[in-house]
């Protein structure tokens, strides 16, 4: 099953592009990785797709990009609904100098998706748990969410995203700022939550995007360059780009 | 003459550094490796140079003028004369030897004054002498000692420390000083007036304290219900209230407004418009408020049948606020800016809007700079002068109207200690004990400024 669909997309920052063309289409419940070297438009492709890039005044996005049969670049696009169906986490963990609990009921409140503090407490239970991060602080919900170490801010951060139950969670280099512990774990639960989410990865480490992904995409300069399914991409890459990467040669 | 000698010493500083720097280079052509760059060794010769001037001069201004007295004055001892006319004479003396003498000239004066003058001038050419041959001597002695291996980068650079501590030291031991002066007097003034009156009275009427004669004893129990200092404490922190009440919603939302909602270009121009308002002096607010602020107050107030002063509170405290919304505004912008930006994208990207993302993301994370920002106009606004002694008069009611004219501890210091004063009066002591009390409060209000200024800047780091 196709979740989103992108179509022609042109990504300008200023007069300068950064992304020419992009056509990719992304599988649901799995898990799809985007590779490239730095500033070939991996993470600008990322931010696309929940319209994070309105925040940069200078960025303008072109092209169709079809979450749910709807182009979310159309101007009736509500994009807080659509942040709410599509969630995302940075690559510095970035918790909110807040509670742990204030972390993670943070989304339901803007949304109201809670009636009362039980469904509340619910709600952060659960993604706490989904996110493998509740037997370490359910002791200390009340203390601030940035006295956690990095890996648990950042499964800190995974947990604040799922508690709006998106369908689909943006992860743009999510492990970068992460010990070889911390990352297992993280790449761990990634693999749990592709079960209820679509989950799309920037990634610069190619081991990574091979153990978590199912499908992963090559950008270059800002294209495209080749997709498929892991498997086929790193064993049998039809580009030569993607193999003198893929093999180290440059990037 | 001292700006000769002076000119003559830099010139030998500048002089030492060239020298100091060729002997380094002369070093470095023999191809020894010098312990430092060929600049330190000209630096420390021209700290050999600085050094011994710099001494001699202190103590030759400390010295010069006590012994040119005693001399002057050992003509005139054992004949009987008081400490304080001797003092006279001396006055005299130097008077005359400047032409500056209009009393009646004596011999005994004029001599004096030849004596004066020439010691003067001995004193002044020992000194160009003792300061140039021991400069030379001490920059000579240096120039010799300096070789390859000597170290000169480090006694630069604890110069340059040291040079760097007196600065902070003068700022500290002025602020030192500031605080004795007040204190004393303080004492001196507590002594007649009891602390309680003074802290719960409620009536401050210092124009009482003007008629005593001065030759009179003095007698405390004329000053009971004087100075008591209820009223204008309650008018500083009235007058400051409304001030606030002006400036904090103004003030945050143009700095919010500033910070996350103008565009780049808006900002560039917006920001040093609103930072001109921190520019304009004081008393020129004070115009403002006292001759179009207050007659407008008085005429909106006179057409709705109340009954207004037209030096009010409210004139001074509104106009007061106005000057401190730059403050505001222009502090809790840099406090919101420098909010990290992975804060505001993780709340957009949880579907937060921007007023949401401001409400319970960034506003909550700057409030404490926020909050510091906010101490800092109060404690501005419970300093501030000219603009209540000009628009809010100088009577201290006891009032809670803002319509009526009240007064301030800084306007109440101006009225006590403009025009004549004697010292030793409780009338002029009044002063210092209102300017210790107001020093005591800004004082906290800084502190607690900083301390929470200093608390969120540990937090993104």
């Amino acid at each position: 099953m196709i979740k989103i669909n992108s179509k022609n997309v042109d990504v300008f920052y200023g007069k300068k592009q950064a992304l020419f063309n992009i056509n990719l289409d992304i599988e649901e419940n799995q898990v799809t990785a985007l590779i490239g070297p730095s500033g070939c438009g991996k993470s600008t492709f990322l931010r696309c797709l929940n319209r994070m890039n309105d925040v940069i005044d200078i960025c303008r996005v072109k092209g169709q990009i079809i979450i749910n049969d709807f182009d979310i670049n159309d101007k009736s696009c509500d994009v807080v609904r659509l942040r709410e169906k599509i969630g995302m986490v940075f690559q510095k963990p970035n918790p909110f100098p807040k509670t742990i609990y204030e972390n993670i009921s943070y989304g339901p409140t803007i949304h109201g998706m809670a009636q009362s503090k039980n469904e509340m407490d619910e709600i952060v239970e659960t993604s706490l748990k989904k996110a493998a991060l509740w037997e370490e602080v359910k002791d200390r919900l009340h203390e601030p969410g940035t006295g956690l170490s990095g890996g648990q801010q950042q499964r800190l951060c995974i947990a604040r995203a799922i508690s709006v139950k998106p369908e689909v969670i943006l992860m743009d280099e999510p492990c970068s700022a992460l010990d070889p512990i911390a990352t297992a774990q993280i790449e761990e639960l990634i693999d749990e939550l592709k079960k209820d989410h679509t989950i799309i990865i920037v990634t610069h480490s190619m081991a990574q995007a091979a153990r978590v992904s199912q499908n992963t995409g090559f950008f270059h300069l800002g294209e495209l360059i080749e997709h498929g399914s892991t498997d086929k991409i790193f064993k049998n890459p039809e580009n030569k780009k993607t193999q003198d990467y893929i093999t180290g040669r440059f990037g | 003459m001292n700006l000769i000698l002076f000119t003559f010493i830099v010139l030998l500083g500048f002089t030492s550094y060239y020298f100091g720097r060729r002997k380094a280079y002369t070093i470095q052509s023999t191809n020894k490796r010098l312990t430092a760059l060929p600049q330190f060794y000209g630096y420390y010769l021209a700290i050999w140079c600085a050094i011994p001037a710099f001494i001699i001069f202190s103590l030759w201004a400390i010295f010069e003028p006590t012994i040119v007295k005693l001399l002057i004055l050992s003509d005139y001892s054992n004949q009987g004369y008081l400490d304080d006319e001797l003092n006279l004479i001396y006055e005299k003396t130097k008077a005359l030897s400047r032409g500056q003498f209009t009393g009646e000239i004596t011999p005994f004066i004029e001599a004096s004054a030849e004596k004066y003058l020439s010691l003067r001038s001995i004193a002044q050419s020992s000194k160009a002498v003792i300061v140039l041959s021991i400069i030379i001597a001490s920059v000579a002695y240096a120039y010799k000692k300096i070789s390859s291996n000597s170290r000169t980068r480090e006694p630069v650079e604890k110069f340059l420390k040291a040079v760097l501590f007196t600065a902070s030291l003068a700022a500290i031991l002025t602020t030192v000083g500031i605080v004795f002066s007040l204190i004393f007097q303080t004492i001196d003034f507590f002594k007649v007036i009891p602390l309680f009156d003074f802290v719960f009275g409620t009536h401050w009427y210092p124009a009482k304290a003007f008629v005593r004669d001065s030759s009179e004893a003095l007698d405390p129990t004329m000053y009971s219900d004087t100075f008591g200092a209820v009223p204008i404490f309650a008018g500083t922190f009235f007058i400051a209230f409304i001030a606030m009440c002006v400036a904090i919603p103004i003030g945050l939302m143009s700095g919010i407004y500033l910070a996350e909602y103008a565009s780049v270009k808006v900002r560039q121009y917006a920001k040093p418009l609103i930072e001109i308002l921190a520019g304009i002096p004081t008393v020129v607010y004070g115009f403002f408020a006292a001759l179009t602020v207050g007659p407008f107050l008085k005429e909106i107030g006179n057409s709705m049948g109340l009954d207004v002063s037209a030096e009010s509170a409210l004139a001074a405290g509104g106009v007061m606020g106005i000057m401190i919304i730059p403050f505001i505004s222009s502090l809790s912008d840099d406090v919101i800016t420098s909010v990290p930006q992975s804060l505001r994208d993780g709340s957009y990207a949880m579907g937060a809007t921007k007023s949401e993302t401001i409400k319970k993301v960034i506003f909550p994370a700057a409030l404490p700079g926020i909050v510091g920002s906010i101490l800092l106009g109060v404690s501005r606004a419970i300093g501030e002068t000219m603009i209540v002694v000009m628009a809010s008069g100088l009577a201290a009611n006891l009032t809670l109207n803002p319509l009526e004219s009240t007064s301030t501890i800084t306007a109440q210091i101006v009225v006590i200690l403009i025009g004549d004063q004697a010292f030793g009066d409780p009338k002029t002591q009044a002063a210092f004990a209102l300017g210790m009390s107001l020093f005591l409060v800004t004082l906290c209000l800084n502190i607690v400024a900083l301390r929470v200024v200093k608390k969120y800047r540990e937090k993104y780091e």
